[in-house]
């Protein structure tokens, strides 16, 4: 599924001499569409407005639970108990005809910039290993691949010397979107002088324990001992990163290959810094 | 700091044309509380008022969905969501930036659900979306994170 898929847009409404939709089916209506992953647009009138767009599928559903699609086909409701039921049914029927997006695929973690506070430092640029981040063509960062968002990991945002980067389904503030208070800005340099008293960065100290454990292995060639290594490095990570999730951790690629995964984030960082 | 928000103290004038209602069902996580989303969208269905409701507005934004375009350019909107400084900034990420003056976000972090519901079918307005920065605040703001 790519992020530009056609998406179903249910739009609610009551047609005209038909009994209105009581509150109660209003509610588990729009709850049942909303907890699939429907969008929905409620309209109390018999001819509701329909957006047009190339990127949204209307499925119309009618106060009587009867059901059309926008070109006035319509969807068999017989046997569904439930204005919900029969709602859902036509949103999915609506859906499968027209190839749109099967909601609900990805779960929509990624970093979101606010640039009243960000000034285009590109530590995050830097610091991702996951090439979230990019630069526009005036050399603005950008969050461009959110889909390679790791979920649940905030890393970046622990980076940001500002505070200007959000997750909004983050626990808490700043980070989830909450004002930023001077304590938090204090804090977030400290994190900053932390990591650097452990080692410059923390690309520079999981560089150096490779360089010390490729130093060894040379010597020794074995495998365990390689494993344990890096399992240390990374658990070295997790105590900088304290939020960082255990399966982001353990899914990072070798010291060597963010080494250079690094180089190549800061480079690009550099060049549009440099409005290369 | 540049977090300032708009003056919440005196609602705008009503305007003649009511504001739009969004309603973010914060599908994909647990941050919202589940008794504030149902009870905010059953105030909301009682009422029988139009309103868009969206299953996450985290996704439309990473989706850059068009719907955003159509909720951010056509006037005053009132949104329940989440905190007004990511809501301002998703809907900026999605290339369709809201009106500073033209939106009010209601909180389901950490507002009740009457609290928003209320403001939602009230006829007030109060656009709360954070200030953009502008050059005088942001030198000043400089000038404080220097001086620390």
């Amino acid at each position: 599924m790519a992020l530009t898929d056609s998406q179903v847009c249910v739009y609610l409404h009551e047609d005209d001499g038909q009994a209105p939709i009581s509150a109660t089916d209003r509610f588990q209506t729009i709850s049942a569409l909303l907890e699939k992953g429907y969008r929905v647009s409620f309209q109390p009138s018999a001819h509701p407005a329909i957006r047009k767009n190339d990127r949204e599928v209307p499925a119309i559903v009618s106060g009587s639970g009867s059901m059309t699609s926008v070109d006035g086909t319509l969807v068999p409701t017989t046997g569904t108990p439930t204005m919900a039921q029969a709602a859902l049914e036509a949103a999915e029927s609506v859906r499968e005809r027209s190839g749109a997006a099967k909601p609900g695929s990805w779960l929509p973690w990624f970093p979101v910039i606010d640039y009243d506070r960000c000034t285009n430092c590109m530590q995050c640029l830097s610091f991702c290993l996951f090439g979230v981040y990019g630069v526009d063509d005036r050399g603005k960062i950008q969050a461009q691949h959110q889909d390679n968002c790791k979920t649940h990991c905030p890393a970046c945002s622990r980076v940001c010397p500002e505070a200007a980067i959000m997750f909004p389904k983050y626990k808490a503030g700043p980070i989830n979107g909450d004002q930023v208070s001077d304590a938090d800005l204090q804090r977030e340099k400290m994190k900053i002088d932390i990591s650097a008293l452990l080692g410059g960065d923390v690309y520079a100290l999981l560089r150096d324990r490779s360089e010390r454990a490729r130093s060894r292995f040379g010597k020794e060639r074995d495998a365990d001992k390689a494993l344990v290594e890096r399992q240390k490095c990374l658990t070295k990570l997790g105590e900088i990163m304290a939020d960082v999730p255990a399966e982001v951790l353990s899914s990072l690629p070798s010291p060597e290959q963010i080494a250079k995964r690094a180089e190549e984030a800061k480079a690009r960082a550099q060049k549009a810094l440099s409005g290369a | 700091m540049n977090s300032a928000s708009a003056d919440m103290s005196t609602p705008s004038p009503v305007s003649p044309v009511a504001p739009r209602l969004l309603y973010c069902h914060c599908r994909y996580a647990q941050v919202v509380p589940g008794a504030v989303k149902n009870e905010v969208l059953r105030r909301l269905c009682d009422s029988k008022v139009p309103f868009e409701a969206v299953p996450d507005l985290c996704e439309l934004s990473a989706r850059k969905d068009p719907a955003l375009e159509t909720l951010a350019a056509g006037g005053r909107i009132k949104i329940a969501a989440c905190y007004p400084r990511a809501v301002k900034w998703l809907f900026a990420a999605a290339g369709h930036p809201l009106e500073v003056e033209q939106a009010e976000v209601l909180n389901m972090r950490t507002q009740r659900a009457d609290e928003i519901a209320d403001a939602l079918l009230a006829a007030g307005f109060r656009p709360n979306l954070p200030l953009d920065r502008t050059p005088a605040s942001a030198s000043a703001s400089d000038s404080a994170g220097s001086a620390a």
